[in-house]
């Protein structure tokens, strides 16, 4: 019988079986930021304990952080402490920091990969749901909560109970203004988000093959909002053409025993899964969501449904039956783990250059990380952006969540690059509408909801 | 980790699908540092008017309703990690939740917490609220030890996994059992392949 990559992962992983069910599983990297970890490092504290492998922890601020004078103190009393609890700590335990002004601090699921800290067949974990983007790399990445957060300090370990298997293929090619985002977003609308409750999801077809490694992590990111726990591709050439020269790619000896391991990271042609569903790239178009889940998606052309959840309907203000095509939007936010990479930023830059952004929207570019904003920076991306009327801000989760100044006001609309719609999420009171960066900037440039292949010459994809 | 074994309660009932962490415990109340004193928070959105007074029209402001265990829909506790949802439902007082479906990290946290994530089939959900909204006072009997959950004549088996039940049930953490077990994690890392971080 074969095995699936996530059992193989896994596998290589279990220091020790508890019962049939239930394994302690080693963990590789664990990524610490300020929000989930103050009342773990607490818990050490209180019994005693250090950090038990300070090499495989690395920690650094971003949902809490200003986006702007980051120079600066923190100015909300309750974000300064939070993040100079997060400071504190790491001195204490002697925890790695990339903390605010460090050239390496940006949002945790940017910085893993782009540092080379997230490497194919290791198990991530980080008290974030959305730790499931680093599966892009071919990792077993996934969310936990701060209980786990303590466990994984004090022993580099976890008592887990394997997930299901669940195989969701695409095969084809996108067609013109189609992204990764759509993608998840389809896939999303289709198996709703309790879809993969329960299950670890690969994703596998000629589709992802096909996708840049950037691209599947905006795909992984989002395997959380289908209810999976987290989501894989398998490690190709492309993924090690990705890590190659990445700062802390291990070196020598001990990346030639890596590689002879990856080169095992496939799911079999034998390997059984709990669940399956394949979807066709071509049925893909760009996609909006409507309502207050991830999964409340169309097809940009589409009306909403009929059978559209009521309660969604009302807190966004929409119509069961109606396009969105036109309609009037507020804000556009172009940032957040899902879509704020070089390859998302300089997707919206090809589409506003040149053209100028509605003056009722306000519209901001948050780049993922300092090392995204550098390079943003070094091809001028920044100046695009700004001629356009759009802000470029600094790093930081920003309006994903809204922890910091950053956020929706009361009844407005906002196009968001981010993966949560949730109510409030961006604000109390604030509609957010998911999209892809291209959507996301065709309708900054509009002030309206936009399909974007409309703004789109026959020579751009 | 706070110990259960046998709750006899009243229930509340929110019966929406999807009740995400966000709507739990919104993010700008995950500013603390401490985990005490965010039952405050709980609903906070829902449960509050713009004006800060309480929204009569929301169950946990209604006095028909009380007890420590609270109904929701399918795929309770979807979004976020945030631990914060768990401590924010127990910190107000409940100790169990009734859901047809728990979303996976929410399940967890729970577990490690010691509130009761108890899942039961469709059907038993809706004899269960039916009861409930005919006589609030409707007593409930959550058991762990032998997995059942009781109402008026009707009963039913939920799942627990065994190793988590006797956790609750005994009111042991993870992380004390994986300390214990440091020399055996450390045997581990000397035949792993993957390296730890060359932090220079
Ligand atoms: S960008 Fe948004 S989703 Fe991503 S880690 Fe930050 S808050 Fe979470």
């Amino acid at each position: 019988m074969g095995k699936t990559l996530l059992d193989k992962i896994w596998d290589k992983h279990v220091v020790k079986q508890i019962d049939a069910v239930t394994d302690v599983l080693y963990i590789d990297r664990h990524f610490v930021h300020e929000v989930t970890s103050p009342q773990a490092f607490s818990e050490l504290k209180e019994k005693g304990l250090p950090v038990f492998r300070i090499n495989n922890t690395v920690a650094t601020a971003d949902h809490n952080v200003p986006t702007k004078d980051q120079h600066l103190p923190i100015q909300e009393a309750l974000s300064r402490k939070q993040v100079d609890t997060l400071i504190a700590n790491c001195k204490e335990f002697g925890v790695e920091l990339y903390g605010l002004g460090h050239p390496f601090q940006g949002i945790v699921h940017v910085i893993g990969p782009e540092l080379g800290l997230t490497l194919p067949g290791i198990t991530a974990v980080c008290g974030d749901s959305h730790t499931s983007t680093h599966g892009a790399l071919g990792a077993v990445a996934f969310g936990i909560g701060t209980s786990q957060v303590a466990q994984t300090l004090a022993a580099q370990c976890l008592i887990m109970k394997r997930p299901k298997k669940m195989r969701i293929s695409v095969n084809g090619s996108l067609g013109k203004g189609v992204t990764p985002k759509d993608v998840i977003l389809y896939i999303a609308s289709q198996i709703s988000t309790s879809g993969a409750t329960d299950h670890f999801i690969e994703f596998a077809g000629t589709t992802f093959e096909a996708m840049s490694i950037e691209g599947r992590m905006t795909v992984c990111n989002m395997s959380i909002e289908l209810g999976a726990r987290g989501g894989l591709v398998a490690p190709d050439q492309k993924t090690f053409d990705y890590l190659k020269g990445r700062k802390f790619l291990p070196k020598d000896q001990d990346l030639e025993q890596l590689q002879a391991y990856w080169k095992t990271l496939y799911s079999d042609n034998e390997a059984t899964f709990d669940k399956e569903v394949t979807f066709h790239a071509s049925d893909i178009d760009p996609m909006i969501t409507y309502g207050t889940n991830p999964g409340l998606g169309i097809k940009i052309q589409d009306q909403v449904p009929l059978e559209a959840p009521k309660k969604s309907l009302e807190y966004m203000a929409v119509e069961a039956g109606q396009s969105l095509i036109g309609k009037r939007i507020e804000n556009v936010f172009i940032g957040s783990c899902t879509n704020a990479r070089i390859e998302d930023l300089r997707l919206a830059a090809s589409l506003v250059k040149g053209r100028t952004t509605a003056p009722h929207v306000n519209a901001m570019v948050i780049p993922g990380s300092k090392q995204v904003e550098k390079q943003a920076i070094e091809e001028g991306l920044d100046k695009i952006f700004e001629a356009a009327g759009f802000q470029f801000r600094q790093p930081g989760c920003s309006a994903c969540l809204g922890m910091n100044e950053d956020k929706v006001p009361k009844g407005e609309y906002c196009v968001s690059t981010s993966n949560r719609n949730f109510e409030g999420r961006q604000g109390v009171g604030a509609r957010t509408m998911l999209a892809s960066p291209l959507t996301a900037a065709a309708c900054a440039i509009t002030g309206t909801i936009t399909d974007v292949r409309e703004m789109m010459s026959y020579e751009e994809v | 980790m706070k110990k259960f074994d046998q709750l006899t309660t009243t229930a509340i009932p929110l019966l929406i699908d999807h009740i995400d962490t966000d709507q739990i415990i919104p993010a700008r109340f995950l500013k603390t540092t401490v985990k005490t004193g965010i039952g405050e928070n709980l609903f906070r959105d829902w449960r509050y008017l713009p004006n800060t007074q309480p929204n009569p029209d929301f169950v946990l402001n209604q006095s028909t309703y009380s007890g420590e265990l609270l109904i929701g829909g399918e795929n309770f506790g979807c979004g976020s990690s945030r631990e914060h949802a768990v401590w924010a439902l127990m910190d107000f007082g409940f100790r169990v939740v009734m859901a047809t479906s728990f979303a996976d990290i929410f399940k967890q946290n729970a577990l490690n917490n010691g509130l009761i994530p108890l899942q039961v089939a469709p059907a038993f959900w809706e004899s269960c609220v039916q009861a409930i909204q005919n006589n609030p006072s409707t007593k409930i009997t959550v058991d762990l030890n032998d997995q059942t959950v009781k109402f008026n004549d009707e009963s039913a088996h939920f799942e627990i996994d065994a190793f988590r039940k006797q956790c609750i049930l005994k009111g042991y953490t993870d992380l004390d059992y994986l300390v214990s077990i440091q020399d055996e994690i450390t045997a581990f890392e000397a035949a792993h392949t993957v390296p730890a971080i060359g932090f220079q």
